[in-house]
């Protein structure tokens, strides 16, 4: 116990918070995190239940189904049924932490380190956010959102507001971007690269080709006549750019909800790297603190309890189960990274030959900053942690009249196990792949969605619902078909007026 | 750089307005599952909040998914006894063939429920309500007047005194005529310089009685003076009243055995929310009846028990008089009777007489609710017979007849419904 301990006891007050936070910092600087500043508020419960229904945003416009959500979650935890999560982090600069007023000081600390250091320095790190959010601009990008949705509501009314939004809102999930669009060239850029071309044919100038006799081509029907000439898999985007009807404050409406799924997007793809990572770091830091003498075995104790609840993974047939628990996977996965850097078997030299024996520091930091998800759990899921997870895989295919066991963890399944599991995670399982291919312009305008059906699986009864909202968004008539393995499956739906 | 930020005292209830558009949006849900808690409560629970169930399939947000069918392998923790190519029967029903391992369990439950607090309850409860022919046009005869504040004046009484706009008034003021003063002695201070430093000496002298003068003109403008003073204005102004005055009337006799009696109360107490929520300045008159009517308070009127023989008029003989002895002039007279219509003799053809004759023409709104036996519900009383000529002849009178308990609130709502116009 070289250094004295930082306090004792259960109790917390702003002083104390901020001389675990220096502490905290100190060791994260050792481990050579790299954050945003720090802003940590303190709150209620009454204000954490309203952070929840706002997905954790501090400002957000006024919509009902953020009131069904408040309602569900007051509901749940009035009853007992659900506690509240200790913290709520926010994906911006300074990065926002709320703390809850009821946490021990024991908590606050984990809460710090685990929020303000993990998830912070995993926001920063990891490419998808770096790509795909502005943490610096995020919260004026609300504070924007809320004022024009409610100037919207005193211009037009709530009820057109609310139209608009609840279509929006259908189409969330369909209206991210997975890959950059390309960035609209500059004039600069366009002039040189027409100078270029016409550089080029200039070059390979050959007089005999005009000698050679043309095809008549119908500039119509070479293009197909189909526009857009690509699927757009954004649906979303492609309403706010190309909806023959709407307003200009209704596309502004769509663009901003596109912005916050788009904002949200990163979050759904990295749930287990990045509950895992800030799991993996508070469990790191206050160890460390411990080792220093910092923190005393009481607060060790009470918070090796609470990390034990929260990494804790109920087998299937618990009625506990709920899921893999993305703190528990992601954590795990961490760790045994680490031991394999540091301690490596015969098996891991097998598996990770790159990475068995290297450096855990330098190879945890390419980890997180370089995968999402599915890419992560394809890449270092290591057999030993199937065997302690006991993954097993189970196939639901249509015409068996039961599930058949797929794999299980033994040297057969490994690979198997892995793969399904990274696959698992994907967004194509959680959204299924419902395209725009195309908007007749010049015939009756209408728009033509494709769902490209995978292994037979449907879409859900809601679909019609769906595509009514998407009719009242385009303003002409709607259609969707459903293809396979690049064959028409379905008639076509149609949605009139 | 930590930055630590106490949000625990602001912003509470960010999500009211969210919550406030939810009931909104499924306030025919929410109406619904009202009307039928009234019918099942105990009356003493009537004024408290309550649940309300919305199935989950009419609040669910539709986005496109993954139904059932089709081919797919899943990964779940924790095998114990699988090996590769065992058989599991499919579960039937459940969400997705033994839970998906990349979701939540989603939501199970049929319906989504939640609980109204009272004052919400209360507003569902009498959402559109109105007591008819309410005329508002009673202006103040004579003593309805309210003292309201109306500016300032000059003139008034010490206590009145508004003494910051007089000592703004003064300030304007001593600006305004020390202005000019201020600027000639600058200059002449600038020119008893100049002189004093060339050496003129008279001139000097002329110039420094000069400042002398001035600077005793600038220290007489007085701090405050009459004009400045300013008083408080109050003036009174006629209040527009709308003073009401509700009897209820409550047939108690043997007849009337407890099923009805609960009717009755359950219809009064529902009026008696409605008017003491809606209208904090309603008089309220409680009388019952048996073959002889007494007036008693609320708490007698809805928990004493009582029984005897049935004379209508009695009951509406004693409303006449207390509407003649304290509500005669300047009042919108209500009246609400509830009964079983048991009523022999004379006694019908009296009391429609009498109603119509003395007390109808005094009232804004008579409303009779008639509690029918619910095996005989076709046959209308004498009463009613009676009363029904009588309804048939004016406007002011309805009648409705109730032999449920879940009868008594639309019933009641439909004599109180808001006059669209």
């Amino acid at each position: 116990m070289s250094r004295n301990v930082i306090s004792h006891g259960a109790d917390w007050d702003f002083d104390l918070l901020e001389r675990y936070d220096t502490a905290i910092a100190e060791v994260a600087a050792d481990f050579k995190l790299d954050t945003y500043p720090n802003q940590i508020e303190v709150i209620t419960s009454e204000q954490m239940l309203d952070a929840y229904a706002s997905s954790g945003l501090p400002i957000g416009y006024p919509h009902w189904s953020y009131g069904k959500e408040f309602i569900r979650n007051e509901q749940a935890y009035r009853r007992g049924m659900q506690g509240l999560a200790y913290e709520i982090v926010i994906n911006s600069s300074p990065c926002i932490a709320y703390l809850m007023e009821e946490n021990t000081m024991t908590t606050q600390a984990l809460v710090i380190a685990h929020a303000c250091y993990g998830h912070n320095s995993f926001f920063k790190g990891n490419h998808l956010f770096r790509q795909w959010t502005d943490a610096e601009a995020i919260l004026d990008y609300l504070v924007f959102a809320r004022r024009y949705v409610m100037e919207c509501e005193e211009r037009y009314g709530a009820a057109a507001v609310e139209e608009v939004l609840d279509a929006c809102h259908a189409l969330m999930s369909n209206g991210v971007d997975r890959y950059r669009r390309p960035a609209a060239p500059t004039f600069k850029a366009e002039t040189a690269r027409l100078a270029a071309r016409e550089a080029h044919r200039e070059r390979q100038f050959n007089d005999l080709w005009r000698t050679v006799p043309e095809k008549v081509v119908d500039a119509r029907k070479a293009s197909g006549g189909i526009f857009p000439p690509e699927p757009q898999e954004n649906i979303l985007y492609f309403i706010e750019k190309f909806s023959p009807k709407l307003e200009p404050w209704q596309r502004e409406l769509v663009r901003i909800v596109r912005k916050l799924a788009q904002y949200f997007h990163p979050q759904a793809q990295t749930k287990v790297m990045n509950e895992g990572w800030a799991t993996f770091w508070h469990y790191t830091i206050l160890n460390r603190l411990h080792e220093q003498g910092q923190v005393d075995d009481g607060f060790m104790i009470e918070f090796l309890k609470s990390h034990t609840n929260v990494t804790a993974q109920p087998s299937y047939d618990s009625k506990h189960y709920s899921g893999l628990n993305p703190y528990a996977l992601g954590f795990a996965m961490f760790s045994d990274l680490r031991r394999i850097c540091e301690r490596p078997d015969a098996e891991d030299r097998a598996w990770f030959p790159a990475i068995a024996g290297s450096d855990w520091l330098t190879t945890l930091d390419f980890a997180m900053r370089n995968f999402k998800d599915e890419s992560f759990i394809g890449q270092y899921l290591s057999p030993r942690l199937i065997r302690e997870f006991h993954l097993f895989a189970i196939a639901d295919h249509a015409e068996e009249d039961d599930l058949v066991i797929d794999s299980i963890h033994d040297e057969r399944g490994y690979k198997r196990v892995r793969k399904l599991l990274a696959q698992q995670h994907s967004q194509e399982v959680r959204v299924p792949d419902v395209q725009v291919v195309r908007y007749d312009r010049d015939g009756d305008r209408s728009l033509t969605l494709r769902h490209h059906r995978h292994r037979g699986r449907p879409l859900t009864e809601a679909t019609a619902e769906v595509l009514a909202h998407v009719r009242k968004l385009w303003g002409f008539p709607v259609r969707l078909e459903t293809w396979e393995n690049e064959a028409r499956v379905d008639e076509a739906r149609e949605w009139a007026a | 750089m930590l930055n630590l930020i106490d949000r625990r005292p602001s912003s509470r209830g960010k999500s009211a307005v969210n919550r406030e558009r939810f009931l909104r949006r499924y306030k025919t849900h929410i109406q619904a599952a009202v009307k039928k808690m009234v019918g099942e409560r105990r009356l003493a629970d009537m004024e408290n909040g309550g649940e309300v169930r919305v199935p989950t399939k009419d609040i669910s947000e539709p986005s496109f998914g993954f139904g059932r069918g089709g081919d797919r392998e899943f990964v779940l923790p924790g095998n114990r006894e699988y090996v590769v190519g065992d058989r599991i029967e499919r579960p039937q029903g459940g969400g997705g063939g033994g839970g998906n391992g990349s979701g939540g369990t989603g939501e199970n439950e049929d319906s989504f429920v939640f609980s109204l607090s009272r004052e919400e309850f209360m507003q569902i409860f009498f959402d559109d309500l109105e007591l008819p022919n309410l005329a508002r046009t009673e202006y103040g005869r004579t003593e309805q007047r309210t003292s309201t504040r109306a500016g300032f004046t000059r003139s008034g009484v010490p206590a009145n005194l508004a003494i910051v706009r007089t000592v703004r008034q003064s300030l304007a003021r001593r600006i305004a005529l020390g202005g000019s003063i201020d600027r000639e002695l600058a200059a002449l201070e600038m020119a008893f310089g100049i002189a004093s430093a060339i050496g003129h000496a008279q001139e000097a002298a002329r110039i420094y009685d000069e400042l002398q003068r001035l600077t005793r003109r600038r220290g007489k403008l007085p701090f405050i003076d009459e004009p400045d003073l300013r008083y408080r204005n109050r003036v009174f102004r006629p209040e527009p009243i709308a003073r009401a005055v509700m009897f209820c009337l409550m047939d108690v006799s043997a007849s009337m055995d407890e099923d009805k009696k609960d009717l009755a109360k359950r219809f009064f107490t529902l009026l008696y929310l409605f008017l003491t929520r809606k209208y904090g300045a309603v008089d309220l008159v409680f009388v019952r009846h048996t073959d002889d009517a007494e007036e008693v308070d609320e708490d007698t009127f809805f928990h004493d028990t009582r029984s005897g023989g049935t004379v209508v008029f009695s009951a509406l003989d004693l409303a006449d008089k207390i509407r003649a002895e304290r509500y005669a002039r300047g009042w919108n007279v209500y009246v609400a009777q509830a009964s079983d219509g048991d009523a022999f003799g004379a006694d019908p053809a009296r009391s429609a007489r009498f109603l119509r004759e003395k007390l109808l023409p005094a009232t804004r709104y008579y409303a009779y609710l008639e509690l029918a036996d619910p095996r005989s519900s076709d046959h209308p009383s004498s009463l009613w017979a009676e009363y029904e000529r009588v309804a048939q002849a004016s406007d002011n009178l309805a009648m409705k007849r109730a032999s449920q308990r879940d009868q008594i609130y639309p019933v009641f709502r439909e004599l109180f419904r808001k006059d669209s116009q």
